[in-house]
């Protein structure tokens, strides 16, 4: 195991993110900010409360799904993407260096990114909603898996993309609407029987409903279940990489 | 030379790319410990991509290559270890600091930091003021020792330079074999490969010449140059002549516009070069002759003629 080369590549990778403090990290900190504002205060002050917990604060997990999802999977996928797209990733490739300890530097920094990101946007939120976390085990347990396995699918994403288009493609058009329609702003009871229905097929669902059970012990779905689909797509994507790993998927000709 | 080790060696390498299209057509080469071995070739000869699959960056379609004895795909981490590889491209990350970028380049090779050695690396390829220049702000030649110095950071024992001269001008030129110079005393093997034959012809011990994918010629430079050169025999005579006398038709002299000197060029590699009947022709001819002088042709000569015997 080449640990150098992996704490090169995550030292490397976060020393990108301070260079680009403002996009990485404050700019979602500051949309976050205005969701709270928007939803939090503008409407929430007109819902009372939903399953007993007050409006504002029943979006904060959902928010920081939204940001963990979108945030890992553009890291990490912009991570891998950019040095394909210079070609400073020959340096990479002609080193003693191991796919798998590729994918822990720059998985491992992606998700580093996105969990600093994530206790940002939770210290956010104490400034404007009362916060209690029923399960902080749980919590912190969805909490990191989330990071690392959006940051996973986000490098298998850097990895696919041969272009700027493709990059944008799955994080825009699936995983952003995935995240709205998963119950972020609302619970999912509250839409009518039928779209209740097609909610269940979404699974970022199950990953909101799981978060905000360990905040509220309140959810659309048993949070076994929540658990058992984050693994499941954890697995999944280990699986891919693994795939792509032993063709040398697009890295070289 | 030859009782020299053989540090890396390429058996029937063929690469054939994705489009089809067959780069590399059964590669057999030996690489000499510390030798320096200069590869010539025209635009798409495959040179890059000859490189490229000894460093790891392309995947052979058949044959195999080690190096210090370890195979390249089994052995990946021993191999690569002693290599380190300049790329032609000048690829850098845009927004990196210059010693960032060389400590990144070391970390990656598994070697613990070391900021007195990347120090004295920078300051021996004079970078020593832009240690902490945005990689951006550099110029073409600054960037390119910045690739240098980022290949020399593990310390490597063979070193890959693709066409570092390719841009660059005669002062940054002369620094670069400056710098070969001085790791071949260090007992680095250096493989490079470039345009510019002269270089080849300056600084290289062995020549190798490849176009179409094949490995055409590899010798030692003198050898190459005598076994493969034309000589010319430059012949000054004593009083000027109009033209060329009838009996020296046969040796398709040139003659000089002022007359005294006669120019005949001959193979090198033929048993009989026609010299001393020429000579004997001359003689009868009636010229006297004044001075004598042959010369070798230049690896420049001889790679055209491989190339355009190949063609
Ligand atoms: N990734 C690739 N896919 C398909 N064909 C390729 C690829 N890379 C190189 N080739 C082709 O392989 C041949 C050899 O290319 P290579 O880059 O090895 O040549 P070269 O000798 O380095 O040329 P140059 O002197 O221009 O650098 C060329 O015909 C080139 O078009
Ligand atoms: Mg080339």
């Amino acid at each position: 195991m080449n640990t150098e080369a992996v704490k090169a590549i995550y030292k490397n990778e976060m020393r990108r993110t301070r260079n680009t403090l403002l996009q990485s990290i404050a700019a979602p900190v500051i949309s976050t900010a205005l969701y709270f504002v928007v939803f939090g205060s503008a409407i929430g002050s007109r819902i009372e409360s939903v399953e007993g917990v007050a409006y504002g604060a029943f979006i904060v997990p959902g928010l920081m799904m939204l940001s963990l999802l979108t945030q890992s999977i553009s890291n990490a996928s912009f991570g891998i993407f950019f040095p394909k797209f210079t070609g400073t990733i020959y340096e990479v490739m002609s080193a003693p260096v191991s796919f798998f300890e590729i994918l822990l530097g720059y998985v491992g920094a992606a998700a580093t990114k996105s969990f600093i990101l994530g206790v940002l946007i939770l210290i956010t939120a104490t400034f404007f909603v009362d916060l209690r976390i029923a399960h902080p085990f749980w919590m912190i347990g969805f909490f990191l898996l989330t990071c690392v396995t959006f940051s996973l699918f986000g490098f298998i994403i850097g990895l696919w993309a041969d272009n700027f288009e493709k990059l944008q493609l799955i994080p825009s058009l699936i995983i952003t609407p995935l995240v709205f329609l998963g119950g972020s702003f609302y619970s999912v009871d509250m839409l009518p029987a039928f779209w209740q229905k097609i909610s269940l097929l979404n699974p970022v669902l199950y990953l909101i409903s799981g978060f905000r059970w360990s905040f509220f012990e309140v959810s659309d779905v048993q949070v076994g279940i929540s658990l058992s689909m984050i693994l499941l797509f954890l697995l999944v994507c280990i699986a891919i990489v693994w795939a792509m790993f032993r063709t040398g998927y697009k890295l070289k000709p | 030379m030859t009782e020299r080790k053989t540090i890396v060696s390429v058996k029937g390498l063929t690469k054939t790319y994705d489009n089809g299209h067959q780069a590399l057509k059964g590669i057999d080469l030996d690489i000499q410990e510390g030798e320096i071995l200069a590869l010539l070739g025209p635009n798409g000869a495959g040179k890059t991509t000859l490189i490229s699959t000894i460093c790891g960056l392309v995947s052979p379609s058949d044959g195999s290559v080690s190096v210090a004895g370890f195979d390249i795909i089994k052995d990946f981490r021993k191999t690569r270890e002693l290599i380190g590889l300049v790329p032609q491209e000048l690829t850098l990350g845009a927004f990196d600091k210059v010693i960032n970028t060389v400590s990144f380049s070391r970390g990656l090779y598994g070697k613990p930091a070391d900021t007195a050695l990347i120090d004295n690396l920078l300051d021996e390829l004079s970078l020593g003021d832009k240690k902490h220049s945005m990689v951006q702000q550099l110029s073409g030649g600054m960037k390119r020792r910045v690739l240098i110095a980022k290949a020399l950071s593990h310390e490597p024992r063979v070193l890959f330079l693709d066409e570092p001269t390719a841009g660059v001008d005669v002062e940054l030129r002369k620094d670069m074999w400056a710098i070969v110079e001085r790791l071949r005393q260090s007992g680095v093997t250096i493989i490079l490969t470039t345009h510019y034959i002269e270089e080849a012809e300056e600084i290289a011990d062995r020549v190798g010449i490849i176009s179409g994918g094949e490995l055409l010629e590899l010798e030692e430079k003198q050898i190459l140059m005598s076994k493969l050169g034309k000589k010319r025999l430059v012949i000054e005579l004593k009083n000027p002549v109009d033209a060329l006398p009838a009996e020296l038709d046969e040796y398709g002299l040139t003659l000089s516009g002022d007359g005294t000197k006669l120019t005949y060029t001959f193979d090198a590699r033929q048993e009989r070069t026609g010299m001393t009947s020429l000579l004997s022709n001359i003689a009868t001819a009636g010229l006297v002759v004044k001075d004598l002088n042959t010369q070798q042709s230049s690896l420049e000569d001889i790679f055209v003629d491989i190339v355009a015997a190949e063609a």
